[in-house]
């Protein structure tokens, strides 16, 4: 690692906070722009994985309420899938940000004294909870809804033979109908996981502020192209993270949805 | 607009209201609607010849013009689009003042790009700093046209590509028994049919194109975002309107914008997938 040590040792963390505090800005070097921006990435996988990780919850809840009988269960369900998928993600954030941003100066007028509720609601307005809350929300109604038709579909006879054996209740849904609904649904699924991955680079550029320049791949390699007046370098760069990342997020559904499908014969998949 | 509009701090709040809303830049916001529809039907077209550009070379005889397509077709698989237009505008607006600049001044020597600097010479630049406001805004548009175009129509390759493979081999060979050129195959057979087997992509991608036209603000056209943060900005006394942070509020206002769009293209695109399977034979042809 003799090749950009020292620009590593200064930068590697910079988007946590960690290193040096200036960012370069004259005679800004391949090694700069290699470092930061691959440390700004440190965001965007954050962002993506515990997105799509808890999203993943919500996600098969709300697409169970969506199939449910009952109408207080489905209507909500309904209008949280229409609301989020409606709507541009940009606008999303926008929104968030601002009702964040109203949310504490509120609590203080209403309840003086309670300083634990402001303190807590402040954390809001800082892009590692307030922008992860937007993106688990967005990936979850879009992911609800590949869930639900995944549901829809999930075959006749799969249900009958796990009636035919007493299998009922909870039992069914998760030794049948969830398997065979996620099964379905996998390929959709990786898809949404790359779209929010690549969504990722709008937290930092569009609505909530980099504090302390702690800003994520778009934000250094945007500051770089800004700097040097020069986008044929940055970009590619930022570029080539995104292949490589979404090359591996790939790879790793894939393996999962083998291990989906592995009780199916070959030729049938 | 009014004329009790003259002093809006003594009017009751039904008068103010309508004095707020019908002031000159609450017309622009309104107007800034008309500029991300605008957008919309004018880069449709141009997506869908970029996307038929792409899909056409990527099932070209050529070789490098094949790999060309693929190329095009699959790079926004990979890196997110935002990316692609911070980096297609900087470009595009480099390269055009740069092929101005070898043209136009010939006898200018200093490099271009001086350290950190890209320099053209005053008549190179684009457009001429001398032009006024309104030409600066509809260039801007015009490269966010193009930068849209670019992007989406990478997407569209994708569908369009998959929709020509998915006619049936069947229909071309019979085709190709009656003697059929080539061509006379594309337009006859292929051409007509794909769109069936398009229009699920399309529509889902003139959803995706919808709730990407905030991103006009990034690239700096005054687009509804733009004036939704303007106007909705506290407002302190020396205004003559002064308010609170109402951001929260536009910011609304833009949401039901969205809403109701992505709403009636849904129904709109039901229609169209209703008319277009009509005599095919899918199961939406059928009945």
């Amino acid at each position: 690692m003799s090749v950009c040590a020292q620009e590593f040792s200064d930068y590697a963390l910079r988007a946590i906070g960690i290193g040096e505090r200036l960012l370069p800005k004259h005679d800004i070097t391949l090694c700069d722009q290699f470092v930061l921006i691959g440390s700004g990435m440190m965001w965007n996988i954050y962002f993506a994985v515990l997105a799509v990780f808890f999203g993943f919850f919500l996600a098969t809840a709300v697409a169970l309420a969506r199939a449910s009988d009952r109408w207080f269960f489905r209507l909500p369900a309904k209008a949280f899938i229409f609301v989020i998928r409606g709507s541009p993600l940009f606008i999303q954030f926008f929104i968030a940000y601002e009702a964040f941003v109203l949310i504490p100066k509120m609590g203080i007028d209403i309840n003086l004294g309670f300083t634990e509720i402001t303190v807590e609601t402040r954390w809001l307005t800082k892009a590692w909870l307030g922008a992860l809350i937007v993106l688990f929300l967005n990936t979850s109604a879009y992911t609800a809804q590949i869930f639900h038709g995944a549901l829809m579909s999930v075959p006749k006879g799969d249900l009958e033979a796990a009636d035919a054996i007493g299998l009922s209740g909870f039992k069914k849904f998760r030794r049948i109908v969830f398997p065979a609904m996620l099964r379905l649904a996998w390929p959709s699924y990786t898809n949404e996981a790359i779209f929010l991955f690549h969504a990722t680079t709008l937290v930092f550029f569009s609505s909530f502020p980099a504090w302390r320049q702690k800003g994520d791949a778009l934000y250094y390699a945007s500051y770089f192209a800004d700097k040097t007046f020069d986008p044929f370098i940055p970009y590619p760069i930022i570029a080539l993270y995104f292949v490589i990342f979404t090359l591996l997020l790939t790879l790793l559904f894939s393996f999962a949805g083998r291990r989906l499908n592995r009780h199916i014969r070959k030729d049938h998949q | 607009m009014f004329e009790y509009c003259a002093d809006p701090g003594s009017l009751d709040s039904l008068q103010w209201w309508s004095c707020y809303l019908t002031t000159g830049k609450q017309f622009m916001f309104y107007e800034s609607f008309g500029t991300v529809l605008a957008l919309l039907f004018l880069t449709a077209p141009v997506i869908l010849l970029f996307g038929f550009g792409g899909a056409m070379a990527r099932r070209s005889r050529v070789l490098p013009l094949r790999w060309f397509g693929l190329a095009y077709s699959s790079m926004v698989r990979g890196v997110p689009d935002i990316i692609f237009f911070m980096f297609a505008l900087i470009a595009l607006d480099q390269g055009i003042e740069y092929i101005r600049h070898i043209t136009l001044c010939p006898d200018w020597t200093e490099p271009v790009r001086q350290g950190n600097d890209f320099v053209v010479c005053p008549q190179a630049k684009m457009p001429l700093s001398s032009a006024p406001q309104w030409v600066h805004q509809v260039y801007g548009f015009f490269l966010a046209v193009i930068g849209f175009a670019f992007v989406f129509g990478a997407f569209a390759a994708n569908t369009l590509y998959g929709a020509f493979q998915a006619v049936p081999h069947a229909q071309l060979e019979t085709a190709a028994a009656f003697g059929m050129s080539r061509a006379k195959m594309f337009r006859r057979i292929l051409l007509p049919q794909m769109w069936v087997y398009a229009l699920p992509g399309l529509s889902n991608l003139w959803m995706i194109l919808i709730k990407a036209t905030p991103l006009l603000f990034l690239l700096g056209v005054q687009d509804i975002v733009y004036w939704a943060k303007e106007l909705g900005g506290a407002k302190t006394a020396r205004f003559t309107y002064p308010h609170g942070d109402w951001r929260l509020g536009y910011f609304l206002v833009l949401l039901v914008f969205y809403l109701a769009l992505t709403w009636l293209s849904e129904r709109v695109f039901d229609r169209l997938t209703k008319r277009v399977s009509r005599g095919q034979a899918t199961m939406g042809g059928t009945t």
